[in-house]
């Protein structure tokens, strides 16, 4: 794990990108409980005027999440986690789905070894989450 | 039809403790593509310090799940979930969950609003094990479309 002492605000974490797929949906409808029609369903979700099967914001969350936990190696170093979803990620039914690319970077260092990261995540250059940060604890 | 604001201050009916398994921390971590072996294989939990394989950061949104779906599918309510997406989400964490963990949640309706044609409900539940804080967490779903037509 990076060390308080060797993040500076302006570090960046490794970028990566992330496939979302319908099966990824399905997969996290049944791990999270979540069956909302809206994240399975084109024809529901269209009745509701939305544009197609839209992921949930929790999946993106999560996802997007990955960017930090994956640099820190300990999931358990996160204190908190917040973030808007401005835009839905729509997933089309057809073998690529959607693409999220997620960026982070520390944005301000606090005290009790306390590190604040920013992250940014894109579908087809839109944002889908705002205001988004993690903080965390390092060694 | 909009959101029963009677509704706001409202708390989930006390729900059975949620058991933590290292089986349904295996699932949400291989759901969200989470290899990470803290999350998979005992030893590499233990070796960070942790006494059984961690959750994800997000993991307690099973929890949430899992304990208010009765009470927010109460009829009384009006929320139609084909109209609901979500609007934030904030976790903040006193420590790590676990598996092996048995925890609690109080979950209540903080607030709803308007936000144009849209009701934002925010829901925070405080989830304890064993009597001692584990988390919070804040949750603002969007109702789509439900807000009461306004006067011109």
């Amino acid at each position: 794990m990076p060390s308080y002492d060797e993040v500076e605000v302006g570090t960046t974490l490794p970028t990566q990108e992330f496939t979302l797929q319908r099966a990824d949906l399905v997969r996290y409808c049944g791990a999270s409980g979540d069956f909302n029609v809206i994240h399975w369903n084109e024809r529901l979700a269209k009745s509701v005027g939305l544009p197609d099967v839209i992921a949930h914001g929790m999946l993106t969350m999560a996802t997007a999440g990955r960017v930090v936990t994956d640099w820190l190696g300990d999931p358990g170093a996160v204190l908190e986690f917040a973030v808007r979803f401005s835009r839905p990620v729509v997933v089309p039914d057809d073998d690529r789905g959607a693409t999220l690319t997620v960026t982070a970077a520390v944005e301000d260092k606090l005290d009790d070894k306390r590190v604040v990261i920013g992250l940014h995540a894109t579908v087809d250059g839109g944002r889908v989450l705002s205001g988004a940060k993690m903080v965390v604890r390092l060694p | 039809m909009p959101l029963n604001r009677d509704f706001v201050g409202r708390k989930a009916p006390r729900a059975e403790p949620f058991e933590v398994t290292r089986g349904d921390i295996r699932r949400f971590a291989t759901a969200i593509g989470d290899a990470n072996p803290a999350c998979h294989d005992v030893a590499a939990a233990q070796a960070l310090g942790h006494r059984d394989l961690v959750a994800p950061p997000t993991f307690l949104i099973t929890l949430a799940m899992a304990g208010r779906t009765d009470f927010l599918a109460d009829p009384e309510l009006g929320l139609q979930y084909e109209f609901v997406v979500h609007g934030q989400q904030k976790f903040e964490l006193r420590r790590p969950v676990c598996a092996g963990d048995v925890l609690d949640s109080e979950a209540r309706i903080e607030d709803i609003r308007d936000a144009r044609d849209n009701e934002l409900m925010q829901i925070i539940s405080e989830i304890s094990c064993d009597g001692e804080p584990v988390a919070t967490a804040t949750n603002t779903l969007v109702s789509r479309g439900t807000a009461a037509p306004r006067e011109v």
